[in-house]
């Protein structure tokens, strides 16, 4: 009888063994999974915390509002800056061509917001005293909505932006003569 | 009989009481920003009524489950009587205190800032001090739960502590170290601002102390659904536990990884670095293990009370299980619904695939099935077992408190599928109004109705659910035993020291935490231009 206690329990334990290698492969797996795509997609978040006094974004900085929009780097590639406040975004639409790199630079005037873009990727807090940075690429024109996705107090249920994303062209026309260009009206 | 029935009743009905209400006010919020309301003509009632849905949900129900349930471990897997039992009932009054001292500034709106805090915006001092005080409370607890041990291990010098003990007095550890995060981010930071002696606050540096409490926290809701898994199921349905030394690894290794990995709520946070970020969700996918291995060794246990009553084949045996039993109800619809959550957490635990549905409905879909689902279901379970041992009378027909699980079970599924999925779309969180009317969001119409329809059927469960154990205080006078919990297959002679003791595993916490959190904290508290102005809220 103590016989096949022990038989018993030996199966058991082997088995339990088994299982527990199998749960490790997966585990170890996933978290490869994740370190592959970060590095070889190059999709990580920011790596370096950026700062700024919230209070003085208006007075002077790349957070000023004649600054505020999309700009065409030296590279081609554009930069949008942001602000979120209770309870809006500057610029409330954003304008960026299609098939271009696209590097949004955003904070908060005031307290916690956030910036998501639907049907894509974009998705990121607005911390207030410090800067967040995303880049994108958008495939095709079209129209997304651009909601706050953190609760920001009474009015967060308003707080729609939109995101334009429009051809090379058209976006390189409405930049002509201009230094920072958005479609809010 | 158990001794202290008085006191662990105390803390079932308050917390229940809590659940209903909190359910209550869930169940309005789905509807009133479903397309099945109009415009709510003011949405500082949403924010206030969500406000007192999660701090209710998320501090004061599990904990009293937690705590009440610890106390009936301790004397029924102990054999002995609770010790310090005065100092347990003023460590409830502590918690209805600050259940009631937290409650009245958010039913007056003079706190809208939701249970995760969100400075900036600071509330009425009185919130914060009320949660404080269900967290003060909470800690009499686990010190109460260290010395029972301590003086049960005296008297039984190397014996095995019961895995139930063994894991409950783990789940408070683990409490009393995740607590801290936010003990810190209230203590240091909010409620100084929120008295008026300062006037700025590190949002970001908030933010970084509330995921050290907000992921861990998830597995203290967590414990007393495991506990019944390896410790009430096997009994429940006539089997035995596979493996008591699996569960204590188990339990071990939530004490330790839990703790180490919040910043996974911080991925798109701006003031953390991309390191962190990383070995934190490494660390999230360790966390997956001790529940892998308790789906096997449940699965197991499961399977052997199904062969014992006859059960053949490869799956056959399954239709061989006691389906009647609501235990054995409850763990089934518990596990689909770990299963599916625990998808979604995969998702939510990679960098990539989070950027999709960070702070969308997804994540708010998610952990309604994980704890509102999977960890609830469970505690229903433990009430419906514990009952006839706290009232000395039976509880009644099994048919009602199986329509019960089924209606939480089917309301769940309907309330967070599509939840899920208007996440994919995009919807935001936490809004009081979504004008449907509108080309883009008109695909989320129909889906959030059918969430909608789901929270109501939820809270006729909820309701089925506190008058089954209200009629039980009136049942037939039964006299059901001693409470027992589940033999192992094969009882362990002897448990080394690491398998039945904290030392390690408790520094191990500790230390991972220090040095994964260490250096985010250090880096931003070191610095000082990160402090903003804090924004008043509920003041006209």
């Amino acid at each position: 009888m103590a016989d096949t206690h022990k038989h018993g329990q030996d199966i058991a334990v082997r088995t339990e063994r088994n299982w527990a290698f199998v749960a490790i492969l997966i585990i170890v797996g996933l978290a490869g999974m994740a370190a592959f795509a970060g590095i070889h997609q190059a999709t990580m978040p920011q790596a370096v915390v950026e700062t700024i006094d919230p209070t003085r974004l208006h007075l002077g900085g790349e957070f000023v509002e004649a600054n505020l929009g999309s700009a065409v780097e030296a590279d081609g590639s554009v930069t949008v800056r942001a602000i979120g406040q209770q309870y809006s975004f500057t610029p409330a639409c954003i304008l960026v061509p299609a098939q271009t790199p696209v590097t949004i630079r955003a904070t908060s005037a005031d307290v916690v917001h956030g910036l998501l873009v639907q049907g894509t990727n974009i998705n990121t807090m607005l911390v207030p005293g410090y800067v967040s940075v995303q880049s994108a690429t958008f495939k095709a024109p079209g129209e997304h909505l651009m909601p706050c996705q953190e609760f920001c107090s009474v009015g967060h249920e308003g707080m729609w932006g939109k995101v334009k994303v429009v051809s090379k062209d058209e976006f390189l026309s409405a930049m002509s003569n201009k230094k920072r260009v958005s479609c809010a009206p | 009989m158990l001794h202290s029935r008085k006191l662990i009743l105390a803390h079932f009905w308050l917390a229940f009481i809590a659940f209903g209400a909190a359910l209550l006010l869930g169940a309005w919020q789905m509807f009133v920003r479903s397309p099945l309301s109009g415009w709510i003509s003011n949405p500082e009632w949403y924010y206030r009524s969500l406000t007192a849905h999660g701090t209710v949900m998320g501090y004061v129900f599990p904990t009293l489950v937690a705590m009440g349930f610890g106390y009936a471990i301790t004397e029924s897997s102990l054999k002995q009587n609770l010790i310090g039992r005065r100092w347990a009932w003023a460590g409830f009054l502590l918690i209805l205190m600050g259940s009631v001292v937290a409650m009245v500034p958010v039913s007056m709106g003079l706190a809208s800032v939701l249970y995760t805090f969100y400075p900036p915006m600071i509330g009425n001092p009185l919130y914060y001090i009320g949660v404080v005080l269900v967290v003060v409370g909470s800690w009499i607890w686990v010190g109460l739960m260290s010395i029972n041990l301590r003086i049960w291990k005296k008297a039984h010098p190397g014996e095995a502590v019961p895995l139930a003990m063994f894991a409950n007095v783990a789940g408070s550890y683990l409490w009393a170290w995740t607590a801290v995060g936010a003990a810190l981010e209230l203590l240091l930071q909010i409620i100084p601002v929120s008295l008026g002696l300062k006037s700025t606050i590190d949002a970001g540096l908030a933010r970084v102390f509330f995921s050290w409490t907000l992921h861990a926290i998830v597995y203290f809701w967590l414990m007393p659904t495991y506990i019944a898994y390896y410790t009430i199921v096997p009994r429940a349905i006539g089997g035995r536990l596979y493996s008591d030394t699996m569960g204590r690894i188990s339990f071990i290794l939530f004490l330790v990884v839990a703790m180490p990995i919040g910043i996974h709520h911080a991925f798109a946070d701006p003031q953390v670095g991309a390191g962190f970020k990383f070995i934190h969700s490494a660390f999230t996918a360790l966390v997956a293990l001790p529940t892998l291995l308790t789906v096997f060794t449940i699965c197991a246990s499961v399977e052997i009370a199904a062969r014992l009553r006859g059960g053949r084949g490869p799956f056959g045996w399954v239709t061989a299980l006691p389906w009647k039993n609501p235990i054995m109800l409850a763990v089934a619809f518990s596990f689909v619904m770990l299963g599916f959550g625990g998808a979604g957490g995969l998702i939510n635990m990679s960098y990539q695939l989070d950027t999709t549905i960070h702070n969308t409905q997804w994540i708010t879909g998610h952990f309604h099935l994980i704890f509102g689902g999977a960890i609830v279901i469970m505690y229903f379970a433990i009430a419906y077992d514990l009952w006839p041992h706290l009232t000395g009378r039976s509880l009644g027909s099994e048919w009602l408190m199986r329509t019960q699980l089924w209606l939480w079970f089917i309301g769940m599924i309907i309330t967070t599928f599509p939840w899920h999925y208007v996440g994919i779309l995009g919807m935001p969180r936490r809004m009081a109004f979504f004008d449907y009317t509108s080309p883009a969001l008109q695909p989320e119409a129909l889906s959030v109705a059918i969430s909608a329809f789901g929270g109501f059927i939820l809270v006729i469960s909820g309701f089925l659910f506190l008058a089954i154990l209200y009629r039980g205080q009136f049942g037939e006078r039964n006299e059901p035993g001693s409470y027992s919990f589940a033999q192992a297959l094969h009882m362990p002679q002897k448990v080394p020291a690491a398998l039945n003791g904290y030392a390690l595993w408790v520094a191990l916490m500790i230390g991972l935490t220090v040095t994964n959190y260490g250096y985010p904290i250090l880096q931003l508290a070191l610095r000082n231009d990160t402090s903003v102005p804090a924004v008043y809220v509920g003041v006209q």
